[in-house]
């Protein structure tokens, strides 16, 4: 089931990485995660499988660890509604170089299509702004999506905030590594730190 | 969140500055992030962190947070430890598993409710469960039950934490912080 005026997941996710440069992305559980994959692998994606509602705080820690490289966390709108607090913590810190993308298909899609709260009541954009990401969009076009992607290298404008609606077809999956250790690893790798 | 304790038992009165010997280690192995949910016990080490000029830290709105906070300041390449009181423990549970999978140093340091003279019963059954949480989680334990052996046993948690990658919480014990009664 997809409707005709929302937006292909992939394409949106190829449009946030397409001129990626030094961004590192943290791909959310479910879908996000695969999306990040099917755009291409690279050495500073974070894949999570797991940690459900924890991708928005490990975006924030690679944030203040490293602020001056752009860090974009892409993830479900069921995968943010589980850590809403998260947008307060950001809100509060206020870190210039991270940026959150939401897919947003009102749905659980990797556990039957579900309907989550945003199909009928909650508004991620007035949840994030009202937590203090005052930069906090609804992206509805691919020329939204385009000048997110663009606003993200500018690692002294953020936080930001995208919630972008989706359609909710399911597509083949694109398997990212299952291997913790090494996602981790490989972004420390490639980010200049040796291993203990 | 319990208020300040002040009523102290007289093996922690022997020395109130427990929490500057915890700061000094933990500023000795570079810890940088300081994910913390308040508790009056933690109350003077989250003052010395935030007066820090080489530790942020950074409140939370739930402990689950702080686990992965930790985890992405490590892919950064920084040293975190995440402050929160033994309630908090319950709610870190699921993000715990990160830890195994990611292996990234984890550090945790724990104020105890629901033991030592606790007034409050509601504090009880996650106090009580707390030391097992962790265990069956993955995370060591140690305790410090006085102010005398605060500074050896953070040196050791410090120590296996960031240097052998072993998970590991540090109990705080309601001896060592004093139990607070609200009662008359």
């Amino acid at each position: 089931m997809s409707k005709a005026n929302l937006l292909d997941r992939r394409q949106v996710v190829s449009a946030l990485l397409a001129n990626r440069k030094d961004v590192v992305a943290i791909g959310g559980l479910g879908a996000s995660t695969n999306d990040m994959c099917a755009a291409g692998d690279h050495a500073r994606n974070f894949y999570l499988w797991g940690g459900m509602g924890g991708a928005a705080m490990i975006g924030l820690g690679i944030a203040l660890a490293q602020p001056k490289l752009p860090v974009l966390v892409i993830t479900g709108d069921g995968e943010m509604l589980m850590g809403l607090g998260s947008l307060a913590t950001i809100g509060l810190q206020k870190p210039s170089n991270l940026s959150i993308a939401v897919l947003d298909n009102e749905a659980y899609g990797e556990t039957g299509g579900q309907t989550s709260h945003t199909s009928a009541a909650a508004d991620l954009v007035g949840v994030a702004r009202a937590c203090g990401i005052g930069d906090s969009r609804s992206v509805t076009t691919m020329a939204e999506v385009e000048a997110f992607a663009k606003a993200v290298h500018d690692v002294s404008a953020g936080p930001r905030f995208a919630n972008v609606k989706i359609d909710s077809a399911n597509l083949e999956r694109i398997l990212p590594s299952r291997d913790g250790t090494y996602i981790l690893n490989r972004i420390r790798g490639d980010l200049g730190f040796q291993p203990i | 969140m319990h208020a300040r304790a002040d009523a102290a038992d007289t093996a922690a009165e022997s020395s109130t500055h427990w929490p500057d010997d915890i700061f000094a280690t933990l500023q000795r192995f570079g810890v940088r992030q300081v994910p913390y949910v308040p508790d009056a016990g933690h109350s003077r080490l989250i003052e010395s962190v935030l007066a820090s000029s080489t530790m942020r830290g950074i409140p939370l709105t739930t402990e689950e947070e702080g686990v992965a906070l930790l985890a992405g300041a490590w892919t950064g390449g920084q040293r975190g430890v995440l402050l929160m009181q033994s309630s908090g423990v319950g709610n870190c549970i699921n993000m715990l598993s990160l830890i195994p999978i990611l292996r990234f140093p984890f550090l945790t340091l724990v104020t105890m409710r629901g033991e030592w003279g606790e007034f409050n019963p509601w504090q009880v059954p996650m106090g009580s469960t707390t030391q097992g949480v962790f265990e069956l989680s993955g995370v060591k334990v140690l305790r410090a039950s006085n102010a005398a052996e605060v500074p050896a046993v953070l040196e050791a948690a410090a120590g296996q934490a960031y240097n052998a990658l072993t998970p590991t919480a540090v109990l705080l014990s309601q001896r060592l912080i004093g139990a607070k009664v609200f009662t008359k």
